[in-house]
């Protein structure tokens, strides 16, 4: 795509989607999008489902600002892209109901929320409206993927603990602790599944991959 | 009765932060100081309980089914609630660039210190959150939406302003290296959640 025929993956653009999975996560290092990603994590399902909404809606409107970034006049640009991610969280809104109403009922408002995401609105100001296309796509598959693996992670481990079972898309819901330690009297820790304990299974992220990467401390 | 009730759920029981997480952006990156979280808060105030009114008004007569009635006939079955989104964020915006100069025309001081707090609230996602859950949650009449989005406003004010009290204080303990600063304001917005839970259930 760039006109010095550059590999579609080269080295440079590979790394586009691999920091923001680590030393540049969205979630833990930039603080963006942390609204709607504690609401949905406290089954695996809507996590799932909320990372892939986020993910096709940062990459393409990653790409819609950067091809129409020479003609944006920058006083404007803010609206422009409202204008431009609302459509295309119209467009998910529409397709969860259409094809997953019981998901997108649990979502609820959050589907809605995407548009005011701080990871959106945060990758087209610091990256798309000063790239190419094609990087700013790649852009936006990295910084989707780096939010969605948090909310994961943090869903695996509140319904995990909280539930004791794990809903994925398609398989439905999983019991994973057997049911003979709930014989020998364990017992679901029901507090996990509570809002306040989102924010402290990502408190508790951002202490473990800050103390294995000394370079993250904050002063 | 009924009104009163609802403020006082917006505040403590569905607090925007506690309850949603809403406007967590703003919440952890203006939260350093108690002064500037004020402003910030009072800003957010401010802007939710003129927007959620509004929202409602656009709700109720464009955009919910059968809301074009008064058109006429033909539109009674007109259905425009998918395009409530971008509808919402549009007032929102607007309505943020409309107070920004009112306030900045009448009220200079107050201006200097909300300026470049106004801006940032068209993206905060507690005030589309408001508008959306007086959607969601299908408020009867004005003074309820009003209501709402004022409740939610102050609920939103406390969150902040605690949050940043909290950040002072903290900076002079002892906190493990890894978890200083981002870490450990999860952990404590964490455990302000559930000091909020034990207003759950109460009734007015």
């Amino acid at each position: 795509m760039s006109s010095e025929k550059e590999p579609l993956f080269s080295a440079k653009n590979l790394k586009l989607i691999t920091t923001p999975l680590g030393t540049q996560n969205p979630i833990t290092i930039q603080v963006l999008g942390i609204c709607s990603a504690l609401a949905v994590t406290a089954k695996l399902e809507p996590a799932i489902v909320m990372a892939i909404s986020v993910t096709f809606v940062t990459v393409f409107a990653n790409l819609v600002i950067s091809l129409l970034r020479n003609t944006i006049p920058a006083r404007i640009r803010i609206i422009v892209q409202l204008v431009i991610v609302a459509a295309l969280v119209i467009i998910v809104d529409q397709v969860l109901q259409a094809f997953a109403y019981e998901v997108s009922k649990q979502l609820s408002v959050f589907v809605g929320l995407i548009i005011t995401n701080c990871i959106i609105m945060g990758r087209l100001e610091a990256f798309a409206l000063g790239n190419k296309p094609w990087p700013s796509v790649l852009d936006g598959i990295g910084n989707g993927a780096g939010y969605g693996m948090i909310l994961i992670i943090v869903a695996f481990f509140r319904e995990l603990f909280g539930s004791g079972t794990l809903t994925l898309p398609g398989l439905g819901t999983l019991q994973i602790i057997p049911q003979f330690m709930y014989d020998l009297g364990y017992v679901n820790n029901g507090f996990m599944i509570l809002p306040p304990m989102a924010l402290v299974v990502v408190g508790i992220i951002i202490w473990v991959q800050r103390s294995r990467n000394k370079e993250l401390l904050e002063s | 009765m009924e009104l009163f009730n609802i403020f006082i759920k917006s505040i403590f029981i569905d607090n925007m932060v506690f309850a949603y997480f809403l406007g967590m952006c703003s919440y952890l990156a203006v939260s350093k100081t108690v002064k500037t979280s004020f402003g910030l808060g009072i800003a957010v105030v401010f802007v939710l309980s003129i927007t959620v009114p509004v929202d409602y008004l656009l709700n109720k007569y464009v955009l919910s089914e059968g809301a074009l009635a008064w058109l006429g006939p033909n539109f009674a079955s007109v259905d425009l609630s998918f395009l409530s989104f971008i509808m919402f964020i549009a007032v929102i915006a607007s309505m943020v660039q409309l107070v920004e100069m009112i306030v900045e025309k009448f009220a200079p001081a107050l201006y200097s210190q909300l300026g470049i707090f106004l801006p940032l609230i068209a993206v905060n996602c507690a005030i589309l959150g408001g508008s959306l859950f007086m959607q969601e949650r299908g408020y009867e009449t004005l003074g309820e939406a009003t209501v709402f989005g004022l409740g939610s406003g102050i609920g939103w004010l406390l969150a902040i302003v605690g949050i940043a009290a909290i950040r002072e204080k903290i900076k002079y303990s002892d906190v493990p290296a890894p978890l200083k600063g981002l870490g450990i304001t999860f952990i404590v917005t964490g455990l302000m959640g559930i000091a909020f839970m034990s207003f759950m259930g109460i009734q007015l």
